[in-house]
C-alpha cells in the first residue's frame, strides 16, 4: 500500500534489479532467489545423495575438495563480500589451521589429542589470531590491506619452509618444528565420539554437515544487526561510522570468523590428507578461493556455493583425458550461442573458421610438411577433426607458443574492434583457440587452470562484478 | 671492513633494482590511487624479454654482436616490451574499471598477475633460464675501491639505474607532460577541467613505470642470473615495500626505499640469516606499515566526504 513517505519506484527497487535479461536472469530468480525454498533442499538432497549414487573413491575426493572450497569461499564472503576488506592472507589461516592439528594429533611432537579437543583449540586459537591480525586493519585503507595482508601470507610461507632446522640456544641439536619443505606426513585421522573417521566419504558427510550448519548460521548472520554493520562498511565506512556502526570493531569481528573458519575447513584438510605440506597453502589457493568467489557473486551466500563447486570441479574435469576437450568446446558453443547474436554472425563464424582451418591446413601440409606430427588414429567425427586442425609435431611446440602469444594479441583487437572488424577477428580467433588448446593446453592441465582462474577474474570484473549470483552494487566513488 | 663493504656494494646493487620497481608502483599508485599487483610481472616478462634477445644474438657464450650493443639492446628492447604489457594491462584491466568499486581493480589486477605468471610458465617452462652474464662480461673486470673489488655488471647496473632516475626527475619536473603527471596525481578532475588529457596522462604513466620495470628485470637477470616465472611475486612484494616506506605516490621517496630495502635485505643476509632474510624484510615491512603507513614522504590524505 502506498502510504505517505513511500515512493513506489523506491519500493520497487530490488524487483528492478532481479530483472536480469535473458537466461542469466532466470537462472539468477531459480537459484540465487532467496523466496524459493526448494532450491536449497534440492541441492542439499542431492550433496547428500551424491557419494552414495557414485561408487567411485575418485569423484567423492572430488567432492571433497569442492566441500573444502566451498567453506573457505564462504568464510572469505564475511570478509569480503559483505565487509569489503580485500584480504589476501586468508589462505594463511586455512594452512595454521591445518599445520595446528598436525601439531596435536600425529607424531611430530608425540601429542595425540582427541579430535574435538584439537578442533575446539584450533578454531579459538584461530579466532584470536584472526583477531590481533585484524587489529591494525582498523586503521589501514582498502589497499594497504591487502598487501599487508598478503605479507602475512608469505611470512606464514616462510615460516612452514624454514622452521625444520631452528636453532635455539641451550639446545646442541636443531628442532624441527614444521618439518619444512617436507612437511608433517603421518596426521591422525579424525574420530569424533567414537565415529572413526576411515574413507573419503566419511569427510565428505562431516563437511556437508560442517557447510549446512553455517550456511544457515550465515543466512541468520546476513540480515542481522552484524550482517547489515558489515555490508555498511562495505558501501562507506565513513557514513558507517557516522550512523554509529563501531567500524574498527566490527572490521576485526569480521577478521576473526573468517580466520576461524578458515582455520577449521584446515584442520579437516590435514585429517583428510593425513599430512601437511608448505605448497598446499600458496598464492595459488588463494586465486582458486578468490575465483571461486567471484564467479559465484561476492556478497551472496548462494554464490560462494554455487562458484565452489563450478571453480573445484574444473581442474578435475580437465584431469580427466577427454574432458577438457567437452568443456572447452561446450564453452566456445555456449559463448556464440550466447553473443553472437543476430543468428548469421555465428554462421559467419563458424563457416570462416572452418574454412580457415582447411586453407592453413593445406598450405601447411605444401610448404612446410614436418610441422604436421604422423596420421591421427581415430574414427569419424574424430579423424575429421584430425584432417581439419594442424596437429603439430612433438619437436615443433614452439609454434604453439607462438600461435598462443597471437592469440592474445587478436582476442584484446578484438575487444576495441568495432564491427563488422570484431566479427571478423573472430574467425581467426575461434581457429588460433583451438589449435592453441588441441596443440598446447590439452598436454599441461595445471597451467590452463591457472590461465583460465587469472582471464576469469579480469573478464568477470569488467563484464559482471557482482558474479551470476551477485546483486549489482553502485559504490560512490 | 672488508665484508661490510661488499654487504653494501650488493645492498647498492639489489637496492637500484628495488628502486626502480618501486617507481612504477609509486607513481602508478600517485596518478589512479591503484595498487598495480602485475607490476612484479612486468617485471618478470622484461627479464624474460631481455633473455629473448640474448638468445636471439647467440647466447652469452658467443655473442654475434659486440657484448656493449647486446646489453643495451636488452635493457631497450624489454624496456619497450615491458612498457607496451603495461599500457596494454592498464587499457584491458584497469580502465574499463575506473568508475567500479575500490576492491573491482584489485582483484582484476591480481588476474593479470595471475594470468601472466600462467602465460610464462607456458611458454618458458617452470625451470631456471640463466643470462649466463660470467661468460658474457668478465667477472675479474671492474674497478677496484680499496680493497674491494666491484665488478662490472654491478656497475652498469647502479650506473644505469641512476641514469634512469635522473632522467625520470628531469621529465617529471621538467617537461609539460610531467607537469600534466603531477597535477593529475593532485586531483585527477581538476587536472581534467583544466585541459590535461588525463588518460594520455594515466597511459604514459604505465609506459614509463613498466618500462623501468623492465629495465630493472634485465639487472636482475644480470646480476642474479637467474629468470622464472614467479620471481616476480616477491620482487613486487619488496619493490611495493619500497614504495610505501619512501611514501607511496613519491618519487624521491621511491627511491630512497628501495635503497633501503636492498640494504636491509643485503646485511640481514650478510649479518644475521640469509634463511631469514625475506622474513625479517617481509617483518620489518609490517611494523613499518603498522607504525607510519604514510612513509616517509607520503602526505596523510584527509578523506572527503
Amino acid at each position: 500500500m502506498p502510504g505517505i513517505g513511500r515512493d513506489e519506484w523506491v519500493d520497487s527497487v530490488e524487483a528492478r534489479r532481479d530483472e536480469d535479461s535473458g537466461g542469466l536472469g532466470l537462472f539468477r530468480r531459480r537459484i540465487g532467489g532467496s523466496g524459493r525454498r526448494w532450491v536449497p533442499l534440492v541441492v542439499g538432497a542431492v550433496a547428500v545423495a551424491y557419494p552414495l549414487l557414485l561408487r567411485s573413491e575418485f569423484l567423492v575426493r572430488v567432492g571433497v575438495n569442492v566441500l573444502l572450497l566451498m567453506l573457505l569461499a564462504l568464510g572469505l564472503n564475511i570478509v569480503v563480500g559483505w565487509t569489503g576488506l580485500l584480504d589476501l592472507g586468508y589462505v594463511a589461516y586455512y594452512g595454521m589451521g591445518a599445520y595446528g592439528y598436525a601439531f596435536l594429533a600425529s607424531d611430530q611432537f608425540g601429542i595425540h589429542l582427541p579430535t574435538l579437543a584439537v578442533i575446539g583449540i584450533v578454531v579459538i586459537a584461530m579466532g584470536v589470531i584472526g583477531y590481533l591480525l585484524g587489529l591494525p586493519t582498523r586503521r589501514l585503507s582498502g589497499d594497504y590491506l591487502a598487501i599487508l595482508t598478503l605479507f602475512f601470507l608469505q611470512v606464514f610461507v616462510e615460516l612452514t619452509l624454514n622452521l625444520d632446522r631452528l636453532r635455539l640456544p641451550f639446545i646442541d641439536r636443531t628442532l624441527s618444528i614444521t618439518g619444512g619443505p617436507n612437511g608433517i606426513a603421518g596426521v591422525d585421522p579424525m574420530s569424533i565420539l567414537g565415529l572413526h573417521f576411515q574413507r573419503v566419504s566419511d569427510y565428505y558427510y562431516l563437511l556437508l554437515g560442517l557447510i549446512i550448519v553455517m550456511i544457515s548460521g550465515l543466512v541468520r548472520l546476513e540480515h542481522s544487526r552484524t550482517g547489515r554493520a558489515w555490508m555498511a562498511i562495505r558501501e562507506d565506512p565513513l557514513a558507517a561510522e557516522h550512523m554509529t556502526v563501531p567500524v574498527a570493531r566490527m572490521k576485526v569481528m569480521a577478521y576473526a570468523i573468517g580466520a576461524a573458519v578458515a582455520g577449521l575447513t584446515g584442520t579437516v584438510f590435514a585429517a583428510v590428507q593425513t599430512g601437511v605440506f608448505p605448497q598446499n597453502f600458496t598464492v595459488t589457493l588463494l586465486i582458486v578461493v578468490y575465483a571461486a568467489l567471484i564467479l559465484g557473486g561476492s556478497g551472496s551466500i548462494a554464490g560462494a556455493v554455487f562458484g565452489a563447486v563450478v571453480i573445484g570441479a574444473i581442474p578435475e574435469i580437465l584431469r580427466i583425458p577427454g574432458g577438457g576437450r567437452v568443456l572447452f568446446y561446450g564453452a566456445l558453443l555456449a559463448g556464440g550461442l550466447i553473443w553472437l547474436r543476430p543468428r548469421r554472425r555465428l554462421v559467419v563464424v563458424g563457416v570462416g573458421t572452418l574454412a580457415l582451418g582447411l586453407g592453413v591446413r593445406l598450405m601447411t601440409a605444401t610448404w612446410w610438411p614436418e610441422v604436421i606430427a604422423g596420421p591421427q588414429d581415430g574414427s569419424g567425427i574424430g579423424r575429421l577433426f584430425g584432417r581439419w586442425l594442424v596437429q603439430l609435431a612433438p619437436t615443433k611446440l614452439w609454434v604453439a607458443n607462438l600461435a598462443f602469444v597471437l592469440l592474445v594479441i587478436l582476442v584484446l583487437t578484438a575487444v576495441i574492434a568495432i564491427e563488422p572488424w570484431r566479427t571478423a577477428l573472430l574467425i581467426p580467433v575461434v581457429y588460433l583457440a583451438v589449435f592453441v588448446w588441441e596443440n598446447r593446453l590439452v598436454t599441461e592441465p595445471s597451467i590452463t587452470r591457472q590461465l583460465i582462474f587469472g582471464v576469469l577474474l579480469v573478464v568477470m570484473m569488467a563484464i559482471r562484478p557482482q558474479g551470476l549470483l551477485g546483486k549489482p552494487r553502485v559504490e560512490i566513488v | 671492513m672488508e665484508f661490510f663493504l661488499v654487504l653494501f656494494v650488493n645492498g647498492l646493487t639489489l637496492g637500484s633494482v628495488y628502486a626502480l620497481i618501486a617507481l612504477g608502483y609509486s607513481m602508478v599508485y600517485g596518478i589512479l590511487k591503484l595498487l598495480n599487483f602485475a607490476h612484479g610481472d612486468i617485471y618478470m616478462m622484461g627479464a624474460f624479454a631481455g633473455y629473448g634477445v640474448l638468445i636471439t644474438f647467440g647466447g652469452p657464450k658467443a655473442p654475434t654482436i659486440p657484448v656493449v650493443l647486446l646489453v643495451i639492446f636488452m635493457f631497450v628492447v624489454a624496456m619497450v616490451f615491458a612498457g607496451v604489457l603495461g599500457v596494454a594491462i592498464e587499457r584491458f584491466a584497469y580502465r574499463p574499471l575506473r568508475r567500479a568499486p575500490r576492491i573491482a581493480p584489485l582483484i582484476s589486477a591480481i588476474g593479470v598477475s595471475f594470468f601472466l605468471e600462467s602465460v610464462a610458465l607456458l611458454l618458458f617452462g617452470a625451470q631456471f633460464r640463466s643470462y649466463n652474464t660470467p661468460s658474457m662480461i668478465d667477472v675479474r673486470t671492474g674497478i677496484q675501491i680499496g680493497p674491494v673489488h666491484v665488478s662490472l655488471v654491478r656497475i652498469i647496473v647502479i650506473v644505469s639505474a641512476v641514469v634512469l632516475m635522473v632522467a625520470l626527475q628531469l621529465l617529471v619536473n621538467r617537461t609539460r607532460l610531467g607537469r600534466a603527471m603531477r597535477a593529475t596525481s593532485f586531483d585527477m578532475e581538476a587536472a581534467a577541467m583544466m585541459g590535461v588529457d588525463v588518460d594520455r596522462v594515466v597511459v604514459a604513466t604505465f609506459l614509463i613505470g613498466s618500462a623501468l620495470a623492465g629495465a630493472a628485470g634485465v639487472m636482475m637477470g644480470l646480476v642474479y642470473n637467474r629468470v622464472f616465472h614467479f620471481m616476480g611475486f616477491v620482487a613486487g612484494l619488496k619493490g611495493f615495500t619500497a614504495a610505501v616506506i619512501g611514501g607511496i605516490g613519491s618519487i624521491p621517496g621511491a627511491m630512497l626505499g628501495g635503497l633501503l630495502i636492498g640494504m636491509a635485505e643485503s646485511f640481514t643476509a650478510g649479518y644475521i640469516s640469509s634463511t631469514f632474510q625475506n622474513l625479517i624484510v617481509f617483518g620489518l615491512l609490517i611494523i613499518f606499515l603498522l607504525v607510519r603507513p604514510v612513509g616517509f614522504f607520503g602526505r596523510s590524505e584527509i578523506v572527503k566526504v
